[in-house]
Formats: structure tokens, C-alpha cells, sequence
């Protein structure tokens, strides 16, 4: 129930209520939007984000800088570990 | 699909692996006195089943399964209260799937269901919210449950109920509170915690902040953690990192989808239709202190509890059910002495049993029933 899916908004259907369309793996439902609009911004500026649904809403906007940045350090924490484990087979 | 397959890749967690087992020896943990790690969330307990965690973590790891799930800590008395809402005549009372199956002391919701109640699964609060629309002659009442996670989604509901003068629709208030309860569960005498994975998507409501106590004032590392593998893996990762470096602060696995503070419109919509309570009953662990919310009195209209004066009877657990030492990792799931005789998924006596979040259906769902029931044998002889 606390589970939330990774899905991108399409369209805004009511902007009086903040309602949109987002598709979450092909599949298109309606999700509330008023957690993530502010001034900065607006329900216009929604359309193609990435976006956590939750319960029907859409409760964080997904930051791809962020997203990256953890794969990245996993990726370079892997290369470090095969420096390390090459090294040792060499001593060897 | 964007966002989840990338962080599920084997060959990261392979990676992780190697460099959680290189930590470990550092932390002075051994087998016989493995690192106690508390994943607090239900959504991580499953995550950590479904794709095997514990087995890729050493012996001196081990990972105590919290109190996390909504559904699993909901007194019966509140399923009591439910069907009786559920049986008038006038109702349509509607819920999450989840709380479908949780065991009351006279019936839980699908049983009353099939003896005629009207009773709805909904994905949404909003979801209710439309039936109300759609059935002005009926009352529709939602079993508003969960975390700060779901906090936000049925005060806006109630919100926008409120903006569209809807009167037919209420909320039977059980939403529960995260920081009260890490408090009650790190002080409590018998237990001995040295890290927790903090819960990500209350996190993305209520923020970074709230868990400062527990790296202040009770020294223990705390990760802020997201629910695909390698966020859990990298996520124990960093409590290593933590404890080999002695330090004990919050930290931000998953801060994709975590600003660093929260949520601002969801916590004002929270604020401004609920209000703490006193206290709050959990199964197996008894009452919290200001570990749940009801609604303010501006939104008494809107409050189930308020207009059908709901009895809140109060039922003691089942004396053989052992949930309360399970949520508080006394004893592992496999231990309670009725699991996957008395208690199983089919027929559970506890929620923890009812819940894909619960630990002792991912026990049961996952493990080796066979070997656990004989190491069960073992330790209750
Ligand atoms: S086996 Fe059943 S009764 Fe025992 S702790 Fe688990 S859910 Fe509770």
C-alpha cells in the first residue's frame, strides 16, 4: 500500500482540480497533481515529467540528476572493487 | 520501465555485495553477534523477500523486520469498528485491498462483504470520493490508513469533498505517525538496533529532518531508502560506512525521489485537515503516544468517527499470536508458535500474516517453510 510507480504525465485534463493523465508503463490513468505544482512550477510546466504515483497522485517529481548520480557511484564502486580484485590477482 | 529496471540490475548488486562483506568484519559483528539492522518499512520487508536480500547479506548481518506496515499493526477493535460502519444499511464503505483480509473478532472486511455489506476496494481515495458524487442517497465512508506516505492523497481528497460541498463522504481516520514510533521501538528495553533503513516515501513527505533524533540523540546511522534492490543494498552499504567510520547521522539514499524537505504542499494539506492524537493503539505493541492523527473539528463533518459515533471497542490480541514480539524483532517471524499451523495467509490470526508486507506471510510466502518449521520445533522445545 505504501509502494509508489515511476510513471510520466501526458496531459493536464482539469486544471481547476489539478487532475492529469499519466502513463505508467503503457497504461494511461488519471492522477491528482497538487503535491508538485507550486509557483515555480505551475500545472502547465507538468507535461513529460517524471513523476511517483501514489494512491492516485502524484506525490514527487522524479530527479533524473539525482537518479544518475546514484547509478553512477554504483557503477564507479563496482570499477574500484575490479582495480582492487586485479591487483590482487596479479600480486599474486 | 524507467526508473525501476535500472535499479534492479544483478550486476550492481553483485557489486554492493562484495563491498557490504568486505565492511563487515570492521564493524566487530560476527555471526553469533550479527549487526542488527531495522528496515521499519513493510514496503522494504517485501522488497528484501521477494528478491532474496537476506541471502546475499553475510551471517553478521541481520535484518529486523519493523513495525512498518499499516495494515499488520491495525488493533482489531478497529476492524470491529469497520464492519459495523460497513454493515448500515445507508454505506458504502470502501478500502484499500489491503485491509480486506485483516482478521477482527467478530469478521474482517471480506467476510462481511460476502454476508451482503456493501463494501468496495478502491485504488484511490479520490476513487471514493467519485462514488459519493455518484450516490448522493448513500453515505460513502473511506478507511483512510497508512503513513505520512498516504497523508496527503485523503486530506486533499477531503479538501476538494469539501470545495465541491459534497456532504455524503467521510473518512474513518487511522492514519499512523513514523517518528513516535522509532522512538517507542528505541526505547524499548529489549531491543538493541544498530541502524535503521528509513522509511523513502514517508521521507518524501515529511522530509530529512524528522529522523534527526535518531542520529542526535540516539547515536544510530539512518538511511533514507528507496524500495528497488540495489537501493536496499546500497542503502545497508551506507549504514556500514556509518558504523566502520563511527559517525551517526541521516542519510539520503534515495534522493530521486527524497528532497531533503519534503514535500510542501502535501505537509500543509495534512496540517490543515488533521490533527495529532493523544495516543493511538497498535496491535501487538500497545498504545504510542501521539502516534496517530484524527481530523480537526473544522472537518467534524467529514469525520466517520464523529457522524456514526463509532464505538472504538478495544480487543485484546489472540493470547497465542506473538506479532507484538515479531514487530518488535524479539523473536523471528518462523518463532511465534502458531506460525503455519494456526497461522497461515489462508487463516491468519494476525495481520502480519494477512499483508504481502507483513513479515510472516513473506516468511511464509518465501522462505523454506520446511527448514523454518524445524528450526521452529528446535527453539520452542
Ligand atoms: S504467525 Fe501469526 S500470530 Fe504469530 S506473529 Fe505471525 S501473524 Fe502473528
Amino acid at each position: 500500500m505504501c509502494l509508489g510507480i515511476p510513471g510520466q504525465i501526458t496531459e493536464i485534463s482539469d486544471r481547476e482540480t489539478k487532475q492529469a493523465i499519466v502513463d505508467v508503463a503503457g497504461v494511461k490513468r488519471p492522477v491528482n497533481i497538487a503535491c508538485i505544482v507550486d509557483e515555480a512550477h505551475p500545472v502547465e510546466s507538468c507535461v513529460g515529467d517524471w513523476v511517483l504515483v501514489h494512491v492516485g497522485f502524484a506525490m514527487s517529481r522524479i530527479d533524473p540528476v539525482e537518479a544518475e548520480k546514484t547509478l553512477a557511484l554504483l557503477t564507479e564502486l563496482g570499477e574500484a572493487q575490479a582495480e582492487i580484485e586485479a591487483m590482487q590477482t596479479g600480486a599474486r | 520501465m524507467k526508473y525501476v529496471d535500472e535499479f534492479r540490475d544483478p550486476d550492481k548488486a553483485r557489486r554492493l555485495q562484495a563491498e557490504i562483506a568486505r565492511l563487515v568484519p570492521a564493524t566487530g559483528a560476527t555471526a553469533e553477534r550479527p549487526l542488527q539492522l531495522m528496515e521499519f518499512c513493510g514496503g522494504h520487508t517485501h522488497t528484501i523477500f521477494r528478491y532474496g536480500i537476506e541471502q546475499l547479506l553475510p551471517e553478521a548481518i541481520e535484518l529486523i523486520h519493523g513495525p512498518g506496515c499499516p495494515v499488520c499493526v491495525l488493533p482489531m477493535g478497529r476492524v470491529d469498528d469497520c464492519v459495523t460502519l460497513a454493515e448500515r444499511r445507508d454505506v458504502i464503505f470502501t478500502t484499500f485491498g489491503d485491509a480486506m483480509r485483516v482478521p477482527g473478532s467478530r469478521k474482517s472486511l471480506l467476510q462481511a462483504k460476502a454476508d451482503g455489506a456493501d463494501i468496495r476496494m478502491v485504488y484511490s481515495p479520490l476513487d471514493a470520493l467519485h462514488l459519493a458524487r455518484n450516490n448522493p442517497e448513500r453515505e460513502v465512508i473511506f478507511f483512510a490508513l497508512g503513513f505520512e506516505t498516504t497523508m496527503p492523497s485523503t486530506a486533499l481528497t477531503v479538501l476538494q469533498a469539501e470545495a465541491d460541498g459534497i456532504t455524503n463522504f467521510s473518512l474513518f481516520c487511522n492514519h499512523i505517525t513514523t517518528v513516535p514510533t522509532i522512538k517507542a521501538i528505541l526505547d524499548s528495553p529489549d531491543m538493541r538496533i544498530d541502524g535503521f533503513l528509513a522509511p523513502g516515501h514517508v521521507s518524501m513527505v515529511v522530509g530529512e529532518r524528522p529522523f534527526d533524533f535518531v542520529a542526535e540523540h540516539y547515536h544510530k546511522p539512518i538511511v533514507i531508502t528507496g524500495f528497488e534492490p540495489l537501493d536496499i543494498l546500497q542503502s545497508i552499504w551506507m549504514l556500514l560506512r556509518q558504523l566502520t567510520e563511527q559517525r551517526h547521522v541521516v542519510e539520503n539514499q534515495y534522493a530521486r525521489i527524497v528532497p531533503a524537505g519534503g514535500n510542501a504542499a502535501g505537509m500543509d494539506a495534512i496540517s490543515r485537515v488533521f490533527e495529532l492524537r493523544e495516543y493511538f493503539e497498535w496491535r501487538g505493541l500497545g498504545s504510542i503516544d501521539h502516534s496517530g492523527v484524527k481530523m480537526r473539528d473544522t472537518y467534524a463533518a467529514f469525520d466517520a468517527e464523529r457522524k456514526f459515533s463509532v464505538a472504538n471497542i478495544k480487543i485484546a490480541d489472540p493470547k497465542s499470536c506473538q506479532c507484538g514480539e515479531v514487530l518488535k524483532g524479539v523473536i523471528r517471524p518462523w518463532e511465534c508458535k502458531v506460525f503455519g499451523t494456526a497461522c497461515t495467509p489462508e487463516t491468519p490470526m494476525g495481520a502480519l500474516m494477512v499483508s504481502s508486507e507483513g513479515a510472516c506471510a513473506a516468511y511464509y510466502n518465501f522462505g523454506n517453510l520446511t527448514e523454518l518449521m524445524a528450526k521452529r520445533k528446535a527453539v520452542n522445545a
